[in-house]
């Protein structure tokens, strides 16, 4: 059976060494001055690097450009699109149309996936954008396991479901940490709040923490749980779903490392021997609850909830 | 440095003029305020059917009345545009083609869209709606806006996170119509990227199910070694993503000369009174900018006026630059109008001075009370005796919709409003 490509978000370039020999297919990376919310910031040495550990690894390298860009960056993408291409990075994933025209004029072979992480909500949407040049849709993970499995059945990219870790829920232009510490008059943190990665919005009447932090794109929040169906696995691997990610935004390496392994097991096991991935799922996912930040409690995020609207 | 197109103005007997005006697009919750808006100087209106479009919560429109408001509209040569910008799932899907077919028939001039399922599906099945890029879809760069208009669209509405000089290159760089947000409530993210309302109450915001989550308060900490730090003292008020309503009304010359092609109005949940009250000063500042360009001054009462239907403070957010914490609300997310709508004209009798008013809020003889409308400059009137449409005295207008009559000094018209001071 066609197993998923299991993609992971390394948060280095010696991460990437502990990620494939963790069992990862796959990696994405990039810098935020051209893609969202990554979990390491790679830097275009960092990226010939990568590429360079990838190849030995026989793993594929995808290059985040799915910011929402203004006209100031628009000259500049075309030169990063080369950049990407001469690089021989596997597939670049955009959002903004911007991206898609330059790969067009410059790199017309290159892969896209699309990616604007809300937006991707009906199988219609992923083919338009095929049609246009992406070879793959990665789906938004507001959509439950019937939508996406019938996505599938009607799509003529690629697919991709993200089965772990947190999501963006809010993405505003407005810096509005440092915006709220000026309002208090606390203009000396404002220095230091792009690198702070431990805050996070308490709403008291749900009791969740939503973690919040800015950088060049904007101040981002993300959801309260880590998504986690590891043990949930069988329908999307029988309708033949094209690659899981992983998500490790705001994780620790060897967390990211672990979860990886545990993944790796549960495709390999739910691609070729359904029995046994039926008697581990459970243990693979206490073994999950076992490293989990204790901030971070684990849910199914959208897959079996309904919203109304 | 200053932006002025060249296409946009002509030397007519020795005196600039703009030969380009922009569309005044304003909102419409139902029938009523369609007509309002229209009556009001909007050159165009968008409204909500009962499907696909981003308010679930307002009344929006059946096919019956979207025609008959068509029909309304085309007697002042306006036009009619129906928001579908849903992001569709898979289950919204069948029904469009019927839905779209029916909007067509009914005679609307345009679509307001953003999921290219609903795009393709309209150039399919009701290729006569014009089609124009939803603000869902965040545009915010020119060559995004190029790509729309390769896939053959007739107008984009771009992100409100763009700046003037954005916008400006933009539209020198693209051949296609531009519109943009004036005034009203909007979203403090990107439109399109906020899924608050999917995570915290299980209402879809890309779908109309927006419960407005950022206008909640939350609590700021810091995680420092497993210890929740406070980033906040007692005495402060909580952390908010609240913005303060848009209102560029400074911004409208720049805007005109910018040649932007349609200047939209927000508020499809908002009363008849807002409606109203927007249009007429937006119409009034675009007539006289476009009429003597170089010596225009903003009004006072224009400012006034805008202010007399306002429950938020308002702010030119991106449009002038980058909004501080000065453009967001912290601690209080509304607040009362000063202004309150007592009153719709029906009808006037010029021999005996005598209004036909449609009552919208109590008042009483005695009250100081403010008419307004396209005909007439505004005017105050103290209210003196009230009967009822039999010709009884009463004490007071008490009754929502009931129908009074009372002297007014100067002339109305139908449609005329009436408001209060709070």
């Amino acid at each position: 059976m066609k197993k998923p490509e299991l993609l992971v978000t390394p948060t280095s370039v010696s991460h990437i060494h502990d990620l494939a020999s963790a069992g990862a297919d796959a990696i994405i990376i990039g810098e935020q001055r051209y893609g969202l919310r990554l979990a390491g910031e790679f830097r275009r040495d960092d990226i010939v690097e990568a590429v360079k550990i990838a190849r030995q690894y026989g793993i594929n390298v995808y290059v985040a450009m799915n910011a929402i860009f203004h006209n100031d960056k628009v000259d500049e993408l075309g030169d990063y699109v080369r950049f990407l291409a001469d690089t021989g990075v596997d597939a670049i994933v955009f959002g903004d149309p911007a991206v898609l025209m330059t790969v067009r004029e410059v790199a017309p072979h290159m892969k896209l996936h699309w990616n604007t992480e809300t937006t991707a909500t009906n199988w219609y949407a992923c083919n338009y954008w095929g049609r246009k040049g992406a070879k793959r849709a990665v789906l938004a993970r507001e959509l439950n396991m019937d939508a996406i499995i019938e996505i599938k059945e009607h799509a003529e990219v690629e697919i991709e479901v993200q089965v772990h870790g947190m999501t963006c829920m809010f993405q505003s232009k407005r810096s509005l940490i440092g915006n709220y510490f000026e309002y208090q008059g606390k203009v000396m943190e404002i220095e230091r709040r792009k690198y702070d990665k431990g805050m996070f919005l308490h709403d008291k009447e749900r009791d969740n923490k939503y973690p919040i932090f800015e950088d060049e794109n904007g101040t981002h929040i993300m959801s309260p749980n880590d998504i986690c169906i590891i043990d949930e696995l069988t329908e999307m691997v029988d309708a033949g779903i094209d690659c899981f990610k992983i998500d490790g935004v705001l994780h620790a390496p060897d967390y990211i490392t672990e979860v990886t392994k545990k993944y790796r097991r549960a495709i390999d096991l739910c691609a070729e021997n359904r029995g046994q991935y039926e008697k581990e799922k459970d243990q693979l996912l206490a073994e999950i609850e076992a490293i989990q930040p204790k901030h971070r409690p684990l849910d199914t995020g959208f897959f079996f909830k309904e919203t109304v609207y | 440095m200053l932006l002025k197109n060249d296409n946009i103005s002509e030397i007519i007997n020795g005196k600039r003029v703009i030969t380009k005006k922009p569309e005044l697009l304003a909102p419409a919750g139902n029938l009523e305020k369609l007509k309002v808006a229209v009556h009001y100087g909007a050159d165009a209106v968008f409204i909500g059917g009962q499907e696909y479009g981003l308010r679930s919560n307002a009344d929006n429109f059946t096919l019956e009345e979207i025609a008959e408001g068509v029909r309304f509209a085309n007697q002042y040569g306006a036009k009619i545009y129906v928001t579908t910008n849903i992001y569709a799932h898979n289950e919204n899907i069948p029904g469009l083609d019927n839905y779209l077919k029916g909007l067509q028939e009914a005679g609307v001039h345009g679509i307001i869209v953003a999921d290219p399922l609903i795009i393709e599906t309209a150039r399919r099945v009701a290729p006569k709606l014009e089609v124009h890029l939803s603000t869902q879809q965040s545009l915010t760069n020119w060559k995004a806006v190029q790509f729309w208009k390769e896939e053959g669209l007739e107008r984009v509405v771009l992100a409100r996170e763009t700046s003037a000089e954005e916008i400006r290159e933009i539209k020198e760089k693209v051949d296609i119509e531009i519109e943009a947000f004036i005034h009203g409530a909007m979203c403090i993210a990107y439109s399109g990227r906020c899924v608050l309302s999917n995570h915290m109450t299980a209402r879809d915001s890309n779908r109309g199910g927006c419960c407005q989550s950022c206008r909640w308060d939350y609590d700021l900490y810091k995680l420092d070694g497993g210890k929740e730090i406070p980033l906040f003292d007692e005495k402060d008020a909580p952390f908010a993503m609240s913005p303060k309503d848009l209102n560029l009304i400074q911004s409208i010359p720049k805007m005109i000369e910018l040649g932007i092609d349609s200047l939209k109005i927000e508020g499809r949940m908002k009363s008849i009174h807002y409606v109203a009250t927007v249009v007429s000063v937006y119409r009034k500042v675009i007539d006289a900018y476009c009429a003597d360009p170089d010596n225009f001054v903003i009004r006072k009462e224009w400012l006034e006026e805008l202010d007399k239907c306002a429950n938020r403070d308002t702010a030119p957010a991106f449009f002038e630059g980058v909004p501080g914490y000065k453009e967001q609300m912290y601690g209080v997310h509304s607040k009362k109008t000063t202004y309150e709508f007592a009153g719709l004209v029906l009808d006037y009798d010029k021999e005996t001075k005598m209004v036909t008013l449609q009552q919208r809020n109590f008042f009483k003889p005695g009250d100081e009370v403010e008419f307004f409308g396209p005909e007439i400059e505004n005017f105050t009137q103290v209210v003196e005796t009230i009967w009822d449409e039999d010709g009884n005295e009463l004490d007071a207008a008490r009754h929502p919709l009931q129908i009074v009559k009372f002297k007014v000094d100067r002339e109305v018209f139908p449609y005329n409003m009436m408001r209060k001071e709070n």
